[in-house]
């Protein structure tokens, strides 16, 4: 076996790391590593990011609200033990940051509606805001009537 | 204005006969206002350093050869004016993604294959005996949009999925495939429901939208892959709900 091929076979195999290997007519391909960091740096990454991450505020803020409604079907001493444990500084720090990941939540998701509904009326596509306007009109006119309700209840 | 001034490019070079891993070498080419970046390159391979190896071929934004990474941005070198990087220095990088053969110069075969795979041609069984098909603008327009890919790979080199997942199988074949599905002209939409509704299609993409904000075609690969996710679970829906309804 001459050097070269040698020295293409010990390559290889993985046991060159100092001097490259000579490959006869098949050249080596360089296969970039993709580092665990790869979405810090960029803006429009790091926002997906933090677009799917916020998915695990979702499900916290889903357990949170059933736990709730459990406690409440429990009694009210059970109520009670839940909105006390709820009122500490941890759980509320915890459920700011769960809301803050929330409207990220459903603010990306009503911009994004539009690019996965391509409504086309006498020809022309509908304009993505009356896709995204009626969905964010809808959340708005919801929350604002559970703001009223808890408003007239307290 | 920019004439006579010099910028620097740092070129990506690797020699696989000679170097374990890629490395930037730097050439400083002059400014003119009508060089794009691939005037650039040109000037180096012409006059400083013959050895630079990148593809290219029309000039034009039509042939889809030229794509690099020009500070760290999968950009068109046709259409990249070198100006507008002025004082410099210009990082010019291969495709992300893909795994380098020399320079500047990547490997495509497993694209070519991803691509046969969701059967981008018009399927259509026997003939309507009158020759042509015709078709109405508005069907046209169904479809045109996504029909003006150039597979120049920009869309692969920004989709971090295309990089984590090899057998993803990217936004610019699902959505070449969502273009001839959308065409009136065309049959095979159920013939290409396997490759495209397999987690290694439609459903791998997690709407990261980087590929549609760097295409220089405005093809919107994501708007494609999503439209044809909802198609899919309409069908689904649909399926579920009525089982004896037509498919």
């Amino acid at each position: 076996m001459d050097s070269a091929a040698a020295r293409a076979r010990a390559s290889a195999d993985g046991h060159s790391s100092t001097a490259p290997a000579y490959t006869e007519f098949h050249p080596r391909w360089y296969r970039p590593r993709i580092s665990t960091y790869w979405w810090l740096g960029r803006w429009p990454y790091v926002k997906f990011i933090l677009r799917e991450l916020s998915s695990v505020a979702v499900a916290w803020t889903v357990a949170f609200t059933l736990f709730q409604l459990w406690s409440l079907s429990q009694g009210e001493v059970a109520y009670s033990t839940f909105t006390r444990r709820a009122s500490s500084p941890i759980m509320i720090a915890l459920n700011v940051i769960a809301f803050g990941f929330l409207l990220l939540h459903s603010i990306t998701w009503f911009n994004l509606a539009p690019k996965a509904m391509a409504v086309r009326v006498s020809g022309k596509r509908l304009p993505a805001i009356l896709i995204s306007g009626p969905q964010f009109l809808a959340w708005f006119a919801i929350s604002a009537i559970v703001l009223w309700i808890y408003m007239v209840r307290t | 204005m920019a004439r006579n001034i010099d910028i620097e490019l740092q070129v990506s070079r690797y020699s696989p006969e000679q170097d374990l891993e890629p490395h930037l070498q730097s050439y400083r080419v002059p400014i003119r206002d009508e060089w794009v970046i691939l005037d650039a390159l040109n000037y180096v391979k012409d006059k400083i350093d013959g050895t630079l190896t990148f593809r290219w071929s029309c000039r034009m934004g039509i042939c889809g050869s030229c794509g690099y990474m020009i500070n760290g941005e999968p950009k068109l070198g046709c259409a990249t004016f070198l100006k507008d990087y002025a004082p410099g220095p210009v990082k010019i990088e291969p495709l992300r993604n893909f795994p380098i053969v020399r320079d500047l110069v990547i490997e495509i075969s497993d694209f070519l294959e991803k691509l046969k795979k969701v059967k981008p041609w018009l399927i259509h069984e026997g003939s309507n005996g009158q020759g042509e098909y015709l078709q109405t603008p508005d069907q046209l327009e169904q479809f045109r949009q996504h029909s003006m890919c150039i597979n120049c790979l920009l869309c692969y080199a920004a989709c971090p999925i295309s990089g984590l997942d090899p057998i993803f199988i990217g936004p610019a074949a699902l959505a070449l495939a969502h273009r001839y599905n959308k065409d009136s002209r065309d049959q095979g939409s159920a013939e290409r429901m396997a490759t495209l509704s397999h987690p290694d299609g439609i459903w791998g993409c997690t709407f990261v939208g980087e590929c549609t904000r760097v295409c220089p075609k405005h093809v919107d690969p994501a708007g494609a892959i999503q439209q044809y996710k909802l198609a899919a679970a309409m069908d689904g829906m649909k399926s579920f709900l009525m089982p004896w309804g037509k498919r």
